[in-house]
């Protein structure tokens, strides 16, 4: 039996495929593997913030902070590699405690003082990206040893086609993030909470826990994905990553995942990804489209996605069995 | 079935001597209860009785001030809902607090799913669940959907299962049938006869009394925070049951003299008619006639429909069947806005959350309504701002007489006047007064029924709803009865208090 609450997923996949399609047949060259390969390599670092942000909108809640905290790993990363010569060894591992205790610290202000997501994390991404600056106002490029060979390699597939390193890392952020989605306590425990907090709390479910949990999850994220933006720009640089945390949001939506908590799967916000990437691909295809037709088409893709979404809604609350 | 003898059995559930009070407020004082288990025990009280305090006190809600409980012969201090499900008390309540998101079988097992290496195992979890409920409720239902896909009636029986399979000793159903149709409180009734039979403690909370007959052996009656009594249903007449919980003796109702009517209930010219008007849930279809200048009151325990009646004349739910005439202007009433053009005015019952404007003045509070019809486009001028306050509080009474106070300060009576002038202003012909007087003292209580008769006596419509029958019956021309959702009655003359109460306890 076909589920309803599979039907926004479809629809995703739906959209992209279709998109997929008429990109094939507009252009020649675009109907090849390596153009979606292409997609995962320069949407690599989007696709592990998406994960986290998924799990923060499931909750009910929302994380500003990621754009910036992107920026700050690569900041910090920068300076800590090229200017202090710290080995990529320990720069990285670092990395990921910070971002998560980053996130740690906001969802601890979210949980104990109750105060807005929306509140706490802007605040996040204005003090992440403030730091940025205090560590050089200037781009800090690498040319770390390390650093190049996770940017250069290319892993060839046969048939000729290849991936980055980024990718390998990518999708298994978003493996683990299905497995913690479904098949552990923690992400059942998050879904229940994005359904209704109340309940949650009067099943005796660890809600402190589980609200906090989420957060550094998301902080994690935000920093693994700066790590790999790091591989990817091979810089630090306090402009990096302006605006991502939107992109992240939108892609999330776009999967299926409702705002207002509860609902959404980590494969709808792979495709979600995919949808942004190919309507940049299509763009630069297109050759004389200025790369603003992204955020233009994206803005109606979202207003169409909440519309649907509203409606499957209204729908669900009028169809008992 | 056979009367339960609560003197030679074990009650599993004893809680005696209990104390709690809040800022102002005893809520609990010297609370006495006891379950047996394998019956079901009701129990009762009005609105502030304190039936939810003792429910959450069970629950680890809230903490005790003093006094005990036994669980099986053991001493318990319960200090959250977690401790309490652990001590095998659980509790439904009325709004299902499950997660409508989750599948049927996830909100019975959430937080102890069978899992092997920290892996859920789904299947397994299906299948307990779908065991669980087939065996127990006797419901055979896809447990892989999620709850919101199923009617209100199954998710309950979902959050039974639940409680169930913690392995609970005492269920506490808190108006599960609240929201019920009658075919689904059957059902109900049968799953808790069969769990009483398995020798389950269940208390059962609710405002329908032929359903506190209909499954309960005993009866617990709260009435302001005190203990009243605990009987045998089958020994307790509904008209004993209602006076306990109203608080008054049938005796003494008897002699008081009646204050209201005195040559008012002439034939009336109407103002406005309900016509087979009923919103499913909410209250079934009725007809009521309002004339000019009649005073026609609602009366009924709590949860009877009062409030919903009231709320339908005002527009302020939709009716899904049936009309609302006015005779004056043609055209239906369907919103507050058209309620208000019509001059219909509405006093909620909630006055802190539905009626003032704490951070506001007397003054501003009082010119709110009346600037609204005006539209905020004419604002009325200062000068005539004062005047109207002062000609108000005056006229009201209000206290302190000074129109630039701020009305979170004022007492709850003066409050409620406050309200009162803010309609007033906007000369309604029909005022909907929802329990104007709860929680105000006795004097303003009595000035704001003196108010009520005047403003009749000048020719204006009053809906009066209130929970206290001595009130009623003074100020009313007409009282109609509610029960269980249902107009019941219609009384015009020889209004008594007793009459009133034997309606409203029907059967």
């Amino acid at each position: 039996m076909f589920k309803q609450k599979y039907l926004s997923i479809a629809v995703t996949v739906f959209l992209f495929a279709v998109m997929f399609l008429a990109g094939s047949f507009r252009y020649t060259g675009f109907f090849s593997l390596q153009v979606i390969l292409n997609l995962l390599i320069d949407n690599a670092f989007l696709l592990i913030v998406a994960v986290g942000m998924t799990f923060v909108i499931v909750t009910g809640g929302i994380d500003l902070s990621v754009g910036s905290v992107i920026a700050l790993t690569t900041m910090m990363s920068a300076s800590l590699v090229q200017e202090h010569g710290w080995p990529p060894a320990v720069v990285i591992p670092l990395m990921l405690v910070i971002g998560s205790l980053f996130g740690w610290v906001m969802g601890a202000i979210i949980h104990y003082f109750k105060i807005q997501p929306f509140i706490v994390t802007l605040a996040g991404m204005f003090l992440a990206r403030g730091l940025c600056y205090v560590i050089s106002i200037n781009t800090i490029t690498i040319d770390d040893a390390f650093y190049t060979k996770m940017a250069q390699t290319k892993i060839h597939l046969p048939g000729g086609s290849f991936i980055s390193i980024s990718v390998i890392i990518a999708l298994v952020v978003i493996a683990a993030g299905i497995y913690i989605a479904h098949y552990t306590r923690l992400g059942r425990n998050i879904y229940a909470l994005g359904g209704s907090e109340q309940s949650a709390l009067l099943m005796g479910l660890p809600v402190a826990r589980t609200k906090i949990a989420v957060y550094t999850l998301s902080g994690f994220c935000s920093a693994l994905a700066g790590v790999v933006f790091t591989f990817y720009m091979l810089s630090g640089y306090g402009l990096h990553a302006m605006g991502l945390e939107l992109d992240a949001i939108a892609s999330v939506v776009i999967g299926g995942t409702l705002l207002t908590g509860g609902v959404g799967y980590i494969f709808g916000t792979f495709f979600g990804v995919l949808i942004q990437g190919v309507i940049q691909t299509i763009i630069s295809f297109e050759g004389t489209l200025s790369s603003w037709w992204t955020k233009i088409v994206i803005g109606l893709l979202l207003f169409l996605f909440i519309l649907f979404q509203r409606v499957l809604s209204a729908r669900q609350a009028t169809q008992k069995l | 079935m056979s009367t339960v003898d609560g003197q030679e059995r074990e009650p599993i559930l004893q809680m005696s001597g209990i104390y709690k009070h809040f800022p102002g407020v005893k809520a609990l004082n010297n609370v006495s209860f006891r379950l047996f288990p394998g019956e079901v025990h009701a129990l009762m009280g009005e609105n502030g009785a304190g039936k939810s305090t003792l429910i959450k006190v069970l629950t680890g809600v809230y903490s005790i001030d003093q006094g005990a409980v036994t669980l099986s012969g053991r001493h318990v201090a319960i200090h959250s809902p977690l401790e309490a499900q652990a001590a095998g008390i659980s509790t439904v309540y009325q709004e299902v607090n499950l997660c409508p998101n989750l599948t049927v079988a996830e909100n019975i097992f959430i937080g102890r799913e069978p899992r092997r290496f920290g892996r859920i195992l789904w299947k397994e979890m299906n299948r307990k669940a779908e065991q669980l409920l087939r065996e127990r409720l006797q419901l055979g239902i896809d447990v892989t959907q999620p709850l919101y896909m199923y009617s209100v009636a199954i998710q309950q029986l979902v959050a039974i299962a639940r409680a169930l399979n913690i392995s609970a000793k005492v269920l506490i159903l808190d108006e599960p049938t609240s929201s019920l149709d009658r075919n689904e409180v059957e059902q109900l009734f049968k799953i808790m006869r069969k769990l009483k039979e398995d020798g389950l403690a269940i208390l059962f909370v609710t405002h329908f009394l032929d359903q506190v007959y209909e499954i309960s052996e005993r009866i617990t009656i709260l009435r302001n925070g005190e203990f009243v009594g605990e009987y045998e249903a089958a020994q307790l007449p509904r008209i004993e049951l209602v006076s306990k919980m109203i608080g008054k003796e049938l005796e003494l109702l008897g002699e008081l003299p009646k204050a209201g009517g005195e040559g008012r209930a002439e034939a009336k010219e109407s103002l406005i008619e309900a016509i087979g008007l009923g919103r499913k849930g909410a209250i079934e279809p009725f007809d009521l006639l309002i004339g000019k200048g009649e005073v026609v009151s609602l009366a009924g325990l709590l949860g009877s429909g009062r409030t919903e009646m009231a709320r339908l004349f005002f527009g302020a739910d939709r009716p899904d069947q049936g009309q609302l005439l006015l005779k004056d202007s043609p055209g239906a009433v369907h919103s507050p806005r058209q309620a208000i053009d019509a001059g219909i005015a509405f006093c909620p019952e909630n006055r802190k959350t539905e009626g003032i404007i704490d951070d506001l003045t007397v003054r501003e509070n009082i010119v709110l309504a009346m600037q609204a019809t005006r539209g905020w486009m004419r604002r009325i001028p200062r000068k005539k701002q004062d005047e109207l306050a002062d000609q108000y509080i005056k006229a009201l009474n209000i206290n302190p007489p000074n129109p630039e106070h701020l009305v979170k300060n004022l007492s709850g009576g003066n409050q409620q006047k406050v309200i009162l002038a803010r309609w007033l202003l906007t000369q309604p012909k029909l005022l909907i007064l929802d329990e104007p007087t709860r929680g105000i003292d006795v004097g303003a209580k009595a000035e704001i029924q003196k108010l009520v008769l005047s403003l009749a006596r000048q020719g204006m419509s009053v809906l009066f709803v209130s929970s206290e029958l001595e009130e009623v019956v003074r100020v009313s021309d007409r009282i109609v009865v509610l029960r269980d959702r249902k107009k019941v009655k219609e009384m015009q003359e020889d209004i008594g208090q007793q009459q009133v109460m034997q309606a409203i306890a029907g059967g």
